[in-house]
C-alpha cells in the first residue's frame, strides 16, 4: 500500500506572528518556520502503518518554494521514503492547493492520503475535503484512530460532542488529528542522513493550474485586546467584585 | 438571490447555531432557505421553519442521512446549488467537513469561520489563532461559507415557513457510518453554554479534575471545558477542548482554572463577556485575559468558592 502525505511549512507555534508596518499582510520575514504540527501525525501515523507491514511506500509532498525542502528534509529524517517539492511562489489558496495535489495523486495513484486537519497559519482547515472531493474519494477527517483493513479504513473521527466511527473504501483521503498519535523526535543522524537524500523538484507551472487567487486580502489587523483586568487577593474578594460590579452569582 | 443554510440536528434537536447563521445571512437581505439532511424528522423541519427569517425549509430525508456523512451532504447541496448565490453554515465539525467539499465541486475557495460580513463579498476571519485578523474579498460567483457563531446574536422563533420535501439521492457507496460515542453529561453543551469552567494541566488527574471542578459547575449550571494539555493528559474527553482546534464558546461567565493561557487557547475563550482566572503563577498569560484574576492554590481556592458560592 501506497501512502501520499502533504505537509505544508508554517511560522512555528510559538511565535506570536506580527503585522508589516504598511498593515498589508503578515510579516514573516526571518520568522522561524517548520512543519505544520497537524502534519507531522500525519506523517507518524503513516510510519507506524509501515512499522506494522500495511504500507510499502510513503511519499511527501510540499508546495511552495525552494525554502521548502526543510520540511520535506524533516519528513525524510522521521522516516518517508520520498519527497516532493512542488515548486511555486505563487499565493496558494485551499482550492489551489488541491488541484496541484490532485495532480500528484494522479501520477503517483496512492492507496491512502493523509494529511493534517488544518495548517496553524490560515487555519483553514479545507485541503483535505476538497481534495477527496475532487477525487471522488471518501474522506475521514479529524482523526484519531485509524485502522487498515483489506480495501478499507475504519477511521474514529474527533466530532463536537465526542466522536464518530465511518468506514471508508480505499483510496481515500484522511486528515489527522492531534490525538492519532504522539509523533516521533527526529534524531541527528537521521537528520544528517535526510540531507543527502534527493527531492524531487516539480515546477507547477508545467502542471497547467491556474493558480490566480479568487480570494483577495484587503487587509490585516491586530483584533482589538480585551481591557485589562484586576488581579484579586482572595475568593471572598472575587465574589464581591463579581457580584457588585458584575451582577452575577447574586 | 437566495442563500441556503445548512442545518445541524443529533436526529431529534435542530442546534441552537442555526438560528446565528440565519442572523448571518439576513446581511444580503434576501431569501433564507434552511436544507435539512435527515431521516424524516418532522419536529426538525418544524423548529427550522419556526425562526424568524426563514422563507422555506427544505427538507431531504433518507435512512442514510440519519447520520448524514460528508459525501452525501455534499452532493445533496451541490444537486440544488444552481438556485444558490451563498451557501452557509455555523463554523462546527459538520460544517467543516461537508463544506469544504461542496466549495471544491462547485470550483470555489471556502470562507471558514468568517467574523463578520460585510458588503461586496467581503469578510474578516481569524488567522494564527485569532491573533490576526485578515479582511478578504471574494471574486468566486458562489460564497461558500462558515461563521463564527458566538459573533452573530441567534434569530428570534415564531415563524411559519413553509417546508417542501425534495427528491434524496443515492447514498455515496464509498463510505459508511459504524458508530458513535456521545459524551454523556447532564451539563449543559459547552457551546451554548451560559458559564463554562474550564481546567488546566494543573488539575494533575482525571480524578481531581472531576472532584474540583464538579461540584462548581453543578452549583452554577455551568458545563465544563478543558485545555489541550488536559485533554493530552487524558484528564478530560477530547469534545469538551476549548480553542483554535476544539470548541469556541463565549459564555456570560468563563472561569479558568490552572490553566496557562496559551493563543492556541484563548482563541476558543476571549469572546467570553466576564473572564476569571485561578492560577497559582502570577506571570501565567490567561491574566492578560482575564477581568479578575486570582493567584492562588485551586485546590484550596475552587473549593473555598464552591463553598462561598
Amino acid at each position: 500500500m501506497k501512502i501520499l502525505l502533504a505537509v505544508k511549512r508554517v511560522v512555528d507555534y510559538n511565535i506570536k506572528v506580527r503585522i508589516k508596518p504598511d498593515g498589508s499582510n503578515v510579516d514573516i520575514d526571518g520568522v522561524k518556520m517548520g512543519i505544520n504540527p497537524f502534519d507531522e501525525n500525519a506523517i507518524e501515523e503513516a510510519l507506524r502503518l509501515k512499522e506494522q507491514g500495511v504500507a510499502t511506500e510513503i511519499v511527501a509532498v510540499s508546495l511552495g518554494t525552494s525554502a521548502n525542502q526543510d520540511v520535506l528534509r524533516h519528513s525524510l529524517a522521521m522516516g518517508v521514503d520520498r519527497a516532493i517539492l512542488l515548486e511555486t511562489d505563487a499565493d496558494l489558496q485551499p482550492l489551489r492547493v488541491t488541484k496541484l495535489l490532485k495532480a500528484i495523486v494522479t501520477r503517483e495513484q496512492p492507496d491512502l492520503i493523509i494529511l493534517g486537519k488544518q495548517a496553524i497559519d490560515d487555519d483553514a482547515g479545507q485541503t483535505g475535503q476538497m481534495l477527496a472531493a475532487l477525487l471522488n474519494y471518501p474522506q475521514g477527517t479529524f482523526a484519531s484512530t485509524l485502522e487498515v483493513n483489506v480495501n478499507e479504513v475504519k477511521v474514529t473521527r474527533e466530532v463536537d460532542g465526542g466522536t464518530e466511527t465511518i468506514a471508508l473504501a480505499l483510496p481515500a483521503v484522511i486528515t489527522a488529528d492531534l490525538r492519532l498519535n504522539d509523533p516521533r523526535f527526529v534524531k541527528l543522524p537521521n537528520l544528517m542522513m535526510a540531507r543527502k537524500k534527493p527531492i524531487e523538484t516539480i515546477n507547477a507551472s508545467e502542471l497547467g493550474i491556474d493558480l490566480a487567487p479568487s480570494l483577495k486580502l484587503l487587509q490585516v489587523n491586530e483584533p482589538a485586546a480585551r481591557k485589562v483586568g484586576i488581579k484579586v487577593g482572595s475568593v471572598k474578594e472575587l465574589l464581591e467584585k463579581l457580584r457588585t460590579h458584575e451582577g452575577i452569582l447574586v | 438571490m437566495t442563500i441556503l443554510i445548512l442545518a445541524e440536528h443529533d436526529g431529534n434537536q435542530l442546534s441552537p447555531s442555526v438560528q446565528q447563521a440565519v442572523t448571518a445571512a439576513q446581511f444580503w437581505n434576501s431569501s433564507v432557505h434552511v436544507l435539512i439532511a435527515g431521516n424524516g424528522s418532522d419536529a426538525i423541519n418544524q423548529q427550522a421553519a419556526s425562526i424568524q427569517g426563514v422563507e422555506r425549509v427544505i427538507s431531504s430525508t433518507a435512512k442514510h442521512l440519519e447520520h448524514p456523512l460528508a459525501e452525501d451532504v455534499a452532493n445533496l447541496i451541490v444537486s440544488i446549488s444552481d438556485d444558490y448565490e451563498v451557501i452557509l453554515a455555523a463554523h462546527s465539525s459538520f460544517s467543516r467537513n461537508a463544506l469544504p467539499r461542496v466549495a471544491a465541486l462547485l470550483d470555489v475557495e471556502m470562507i471558514s469561520d468568517v467574523l463578520n460580513i460585510n458588503g461586496n463579498n467581503t469578510y474578516v476571519r481569524a488567522i494564527y489563532a485569532g491573533n490576526i485578523l485578515t479582511t478578504i474579498q471574494s471574486t468566486d460567483t458562489v460564497q461558500v461559507l462558515t461563521i463564527h457563531g458566538s459573533k452573530f446574536t441567534a434569530a428570534s422563533l415564531g415563524n411559519n415557513a413553509k417546508i417542501i420535501s425534495i427528491e434524496t439521492l443515492a447514498a455515496y457507496d464509498k463510505a459508511r457510518w459504524l458508530s458513535e460515542v456521545r459524551s454523556q453529561s447532564d451539563r449543559p453543551a459547552l457551546n451554548s453554554a451560559k458559564v463554562v469552567i474550564s481546567g488546566g494541566r494543573s488539575l494533575g488527574s482525571a480524578e481531581r479534575f472531576e472532584q474540583v471542578l464538579s461540584p462548581l459547575a453543578s452549583k452554577l449550571g455551568a458545563a465544563l471545558g478543558a485545555t489541550r494539555a488536559a485533554v493530552d493528559a487524558g484528564f478530560a474527553s477530547n469534545d469538551i477542548q476549548v480553542g483554535q482546534t476544539g470548541v469556541v464558546v463565549a459564555p456570560e461567565l468563563y472561569i479558568a482554572i490552572g490553566v496557562s493561557g496559551a493563543v492556541q487557547h484563548t482563541y476558543g475563550m476571549k469572546d467570553s463577556r466576564i473572564v476569571v482566572a485561578i492560577n497559582q503563577d502570577p506571570d501565567a498569560p490567561i491574566f492578560q485575559v482575564a477581568d479578575y484574576g486570582l493567584v492562588a492554590d485551586l485546590f484550596e481556592a475552587v473549593p473555598a468558592l464552591t463553598a462561598a458560592i
